[in-house]
């Protein structure tokens, strides 16, 4: 479903990406790990198509990037640490907009079952500035799966969240994996990683240094491998 | 929170494509929320509207003028207000883009760029006639000045067209940028010069009552402006919001 080959991405003269491999097969939930700089958010910038790479070969849903862009769009939902969300419109607004850029059919059905699915129906007259930061991550979850992508990028979307508000993610994360959908979520958080992924990649300087499934390792296991690629 | 699987488990939407009819879509789509957003907030008119009421005010006390001078500078004073009271309005529309991501939010949709910074400017064109429509008839009671003349409104019309044109390719421009409050302003009045100028030659002709032969090239020059300027921006905007 996607596939990397020799991935560069710099920054000025600064090198952020350096020859990265990386693939994912249909259905997978892949976890990436990474410290801070690693560049797992430029990474995923890449594959949502908001940041061209140097070199390299990107491959998204059969599509290559960056030239058919606009193809592999329609087939990606984005959850970023930011929620993507107009503060001065309602839940129910915010997903009637974003409902009519991705052409969603039937759209006010659809918006009912993703108000659900992310338990703010009772809340989607509510101004988004209003939300509480959970809330927000959660409608941005219900933006993200509007128009039934098959693959979900998530940029480290538990930070700044409270246990409960984590653990609703977490619910909401399970149940898109067990739809079948193509999942890619960075974090930090190596036992939720361990928990939710099917298989954990760690970057660290631009390229991936490991990569393991889960059911191989338990989470002391993971932070230890976590620890030796990772070290300075 | 009732998760249900057959929900998520469904066929990808496919409706959106590369149409006219999706890409008209996602234009008005664009311009609704900007209305609907401005429409809960009144932040962007708000202060647009008070700092053009403002200038005006400071103007005609400044300059205590005759009947017959202040038609003369009338022009000058009424697109400064609208030129000064644009950038406010062009900066805060895209730093509602910027708050929470949600440029990113646009770029990630599947549609031709374009259609994002159509919406924007169409959007920022709509508030500054609003602000416009308001100021005019508070300017006409301050300086005893009609106002009111379908050949003004026309080059008012032109100029706010170019001016949104301009404006909003340099605000998603300058958006980027740390300091974009200050950047802004020091890359677009350069670029409005030409248009400002016959939009107050323009504006003056009208008012002072010239030929129409001496407007005509004002008038012409403006629109040549607004054509190359939206062309421009067609064909910039996805390099300029690109990362």
């Amino acid at each position: 479903m996607i596939k990397v080959r020799r991935l560069v991405k710099t920054f000025g003269p600064k090198p952020v990406l350096r020859g990265l491999d990386f693939q994912v097969t249909r259905g997978e939930f892949v976890a990436l790990l990474g410290p801070n700089g690693a560049g797992k958010t430029t990474f995923l910038r890449i594959l949502a198509t908001l940041s061209r790479p140097k070199m390299g070969e990107v491959i998204v849903a059969g599509h290559h990037l960056p030239a058919e862009a606009a193809a592999v769009r329609r087939r990606l939902g984005v959850v970023s640490h930011q929620p993507l969300l107009y503060g001065d419109l309602s839940a129910e607004q915010n997903l009637r907009f974003y409902s009519w850029m991705y052409g969603v059919g039937d759209l006010e059905r659809r918006i009912d079952e993703v108000l659900h699915l992310v338990g703010l129906n009772p809340r989607r007259r509510d101004l988004v500035r209003q939300f509480s930061r959970g809330m927000q991550q959660r409608l941005a979850i219900g933006r993200a799966i509007l128009h039934r992508p098959d693959i979900l990028l998530f940029d480290e979307p538990h930070t700044g969240l409270d246990q409960e508000a984590a653990a609703m993610l977490d619910q909401v994360l399970r149940e898109i994996a067990t739809a079948g959908r193509t999942v890619v979520m960075t974090s930090h958080d190596i036992s939720r990683a361990a928990d939710l992924a099917d298989r954990v990649d760690i970057l660290s300087k631009g390229v991936i240094t490991a990569s393991e499934s889960t059911e191989d390792l338990d989470p002391i296991q993971l932070t230890e491998l976590y620890r030796s690629v990772t070290r300075v | 929170m009732p998760p249900t699987t057959d929900v998520v488990n469904q066929k990808p939407e496919s409706k959106a494509g590369g149409s006219l009819r999706a890409y008209l879509r996602s234009i008005a789509a664009i311009v609704w929320k900007d209305l609907a957003a401005e429409f809960r907030s009144r932040e962007l008119i708000g202060a647009m509207l008070v700092f053009a009421a403002l200038v005006i005010l400071i103007f005609n006390f400044a300059l205590e003028l005759d009947i017959r001078t202040r038609e003369a500078v009338t022009s000058g004073v009424l697109w400064v207000t609208f030129a000064f009271a644009g950038t406010l309005g062009l900066n805060r529309s895209m730093a509602i883009e910027k708050d929470r991501g949600c440029l990113d939010g646009l770029l990630l949709a599947p549609v031709d760029r374009t259609a994002i910074y159509f919406g924007k400017a169409i959007g920022n064109l709509f508030f500054m006639l609003i602000v416009e429509a308001i100021i005019l008839p508070m300017y006409s009671v301050l300086y005893n000045v009609n106002l009111f003349q379908p050949g003004l409104i026309f080059v008012i019309l032109l100029g706010s067209i170019g001016y949104t044109a301009v404006g909003t390719l340099l605000a998603s421009m300058a958006v980027q940028a740390r300091t974009r409050d200050m950047l802004l302003p020091i890359l677009l009045f350069p670029v409005l010069i030409p248009l400002l100028l016959a939009a107050v030659k323009a504006s003056n002709g009208f008012l002072m009552g010239f030929e129409m032969a001496e407007i005509m090239p004002w008038i012409n020059l403006m629109i040549a402006y607004d054509v190359i300027f939206i062309a421009v921006a067609f064909m910039v905007f996805d390099f300029v919001v690109e990362e």
